[in-house]
């Protein structure tokens, strides 16, 4: 969770996207690449075949030359780039994991920046892949040469390992980070399903001094969960402690929805006055 | 409640747009979203300060961060884009690198003459500098006749158009390489433009010695004025990206990254650019035009376009402006 401040002053608190969740990403990104690269191949050698058999010779595998070249140099470099640029701000393979590239600042995703980190990739992953393929061919002093080369290229493929927002060269370059694209939808209130009961309970003041807004939290996960058994043993530990007679026939989501409605009432109260209560050791 | 039928509304549009029919929406959802996203936030800005229901702050908040992505995603037409990229946006870029381009340029020629002097006293320093495949039997075992053939683009014509994309995507790489490596604090940037030049001045002073240096020359400018623009200014930008990162001044070393990265990125584009052209009139116009003069006309014209292009003034635009540190 991140502070990013929109244009209108308002902190999003957004997610930024873990390293597995980015290297997942790019595995799919590179495997569709891949992907693409075969089926390039195999219609560019089918094209090529039939202008054989047709007789063109020349012309037709000068065309599939072409084809092979372009289709590598273009998905290599303008892949994410494309994708980048359109609405979504995000790759195949980020939209499936749900990534998505931001600008840092909070404004617009800009075009050079998503060029500029992409061009990084250069450093961080074709060099350090060219010089393993490398390694496979020297031999004696010249292999330790490439290991030195290949740990200094590494260095900079692990960046993201080594800060804390998982920003890559290209991020820092860009000016961007990779968030979580949210997603959530509008899920009941508990205290609409409380204040029903509220009129069969009835908490004194005192009661509801007990606890503050972190308890309030749990027990709204608790509610939200409705496990017989944790709320069980929730009502009898808040029941101890306010005093109140719980009895084993009542029902513990009744009570712990009343209760829940009550004290969110009583702590919101209280904020609009501008008293924020923490927990229930925050007095 | 009708706030709630906003954030709704604005949640089912939202849906529409991740869907991928941005392009259905009508006139009225498309001024409405950034309405109803300023009432989503200022709602949201409110719960935090009054409401302790956890669900319905990240509702707010992931609602809120959703509809940011589309108000001020990147949605400019790529038309628009284009032409403010081709008006503004990569001369000022550009512009705004000269000293880098000039350190780079320098950098290119230093590598250039020192090749040159050390073939002209030994010609066995040739094959330190020019691999094998790249000089494709221009080596100083070659006769005098043999390098003139070369020059004259005799060779076969048919493969031009693949040896044209050849050539594009294979410099290509290499600038954006030039670019990449400058983030290793402009060492091996700078080192790939020392050895670019190299490469150049052995070849240069090859044909020279065998008395071509006028005819070497033109084969060199008709398409490397443009080629080797490209590739300085790919070295520039990797050298400013490289600066950034190691000195920051009294910015914070991501702010400085960030803003050098912007102008480098701009002109790492553009740079592409020129490679395609640069690829065109190397593998079509070199071996096509093959009149000495012609050559040096057209890879003179070339740098006057280039050099009007980036470096003659113009009126300031409102597009952005490129600060040079401070």
């Amino acid at each position: 969770m991140r502070e990013f401040i929109t244009p209108e002053g308002v902190d999003l608190r957004l997610n930024i996207a873990d390293a597995g969740q980015r290297a997942a990403a790019f595995l799919l990104d590179a495997a569709i690449i891949v992907g693409v690269l075969i089926g390039l191949t195999v219609a560019a050698v089918l094209m090529g075949l039939g202008a054989a058999a047709a007789g063109g010779g020349g012309a037709g595998l000068e065309l599939v030359a072409i084809v092979w070249l372009l289709g590598f140099f273009l998905l290599r470099n303008f892949y994410f780039v494309a994708f980048e640029l359109s609405a979504r701000a995000a790759t195949p393979g980020k939209r499936i994991i749900g990534l998505r590239v931001a600008s840092r600042d909070g404004g617009r995703l800009r075009a050079e920046s998503v060029f500029a980190r992409n061009a990084m990739r250069e450093l961080e992953v074709f060099l350090p892949l060219s010089l393993l393929v490398g390694q496979s061919q020297g031999g004696g002093v010249e292999s330790w040469m490439y290991l030195l080369g290949f740990i200094w290229a590494a260095a900079f493929a692990l960046f993201p390992l080594f800060n804390r927002d998982r920003l890559r060269l290209g991020d820092i370059v860009g000016g961007t980070w990779v968030v979580r694209n949210p997603r959530r939808k509008l899920t009941r209130d508990m205290a609409d399903e409380g204040g029903e009961r509220l009129s069969r309970f009835a908490f004194t003041a005192a009661q509801l001094e007990a606890y503050g807004a972190k308890e309030l939290h749990v027990l709204d996960d608790v509610l939200r969960v409705r496990n017989r058994r944790i709320m069980r043993s929730v009502a009898e530990r808040i029941a101890a402690r306010i005093g109140w007679n719980h009895t084993p026939f009542d029902d513990d989501y009744d009570f712990l929805s009343a209760y829940y409605a009550a004290l969110r009432g009583r702590l919101e109260q209280r904020l609009l006055m501008g008293v924020r209560r923490r927990d229930k050791h925050d007095v | 409640m009708a706030r709630e039928d906003d954030w709704k509304r604005l949640e089912r549009l939202m849906d529409k747009v991740e869907k991928g029919s941005a392009g259905k929406l009508s006139d009225d959802e498309i001024l409405v979203i950034p309405v109803l996203y300023r009432s989503t936030l200022s709602a949201l800005s409110v719960a935090r300060e009054t409401s302790l229901d956890l669900s319905l702050i990240s509702y707010l908040e992931t609602l809120s961060a959703r509809a940011y992505f589309f108000v001020y995603g990147s949605r400019s037409t790529l038309q628009g884009r284009l032409a403010s990229f081709f008006s503004v946006d990569w001369p000022r870029a550009v512009g705004s690198l000269w000293r880098e381009t000039l350190i780079a340029g320098a950098m290119m020629i230093l590598g250039a003459v020192a090749a040159a002097w050390l073939v002209g006293h030994d010609a066995e320093w040739f094959y330190a500098f020019v691999p094998a495949e790249l000089a494709g039997g221009r080596d100083p075992g070659a006769s005098t006749a043999t390098l003139r053939d070369t020059l004259s683009g005799v060779e076969d014509r048919a493969g031009l158009s693949v040896f044209a994309t050849f050539l594009f995507t294979h410099n290509a790489q290499i600038a954006l390489l030039a670019f990449a490596l400058g983030f290793a604090f402009c060492i091996p940037s700078a080192l790939l433009m020392l050895y670019n030049g190299a490469t150049l001045g052995a070849f240069f002073i090859l044909f020279a010695s065998r008395g071509l240096g006028v005819e070497v020359g033109g084969w060199l400018m008709i398409h490397g004025v443009t080629e080797l623009f490209a590739v300085t200014l790919a070295g520039a930008a990797g050298l400013r990206i490289g600066w950034a990162v190691m000195f920051p001044g009294s910015r914070h070393r991501l702010e400085a990254a960030k803003e050098a990265g912007r102008a480098a990125g701009t002109v790492v584009g553009g740079v592409v650019i020129m490679l395609f052209i640069a690829g065109l009139l190397e593998g079509f116009g070199r071996q096509l035009i093959t009149d000495t003069g012609s050559r040096y006309a057209i890879g003179l014209a070339t740098g006057v376009l280039w050099g009007t292009y980036f470096y003659a003034p113009r009126r300031r635009g409102t597009a952005l402006s490129y600060s040079n540190g401070q």
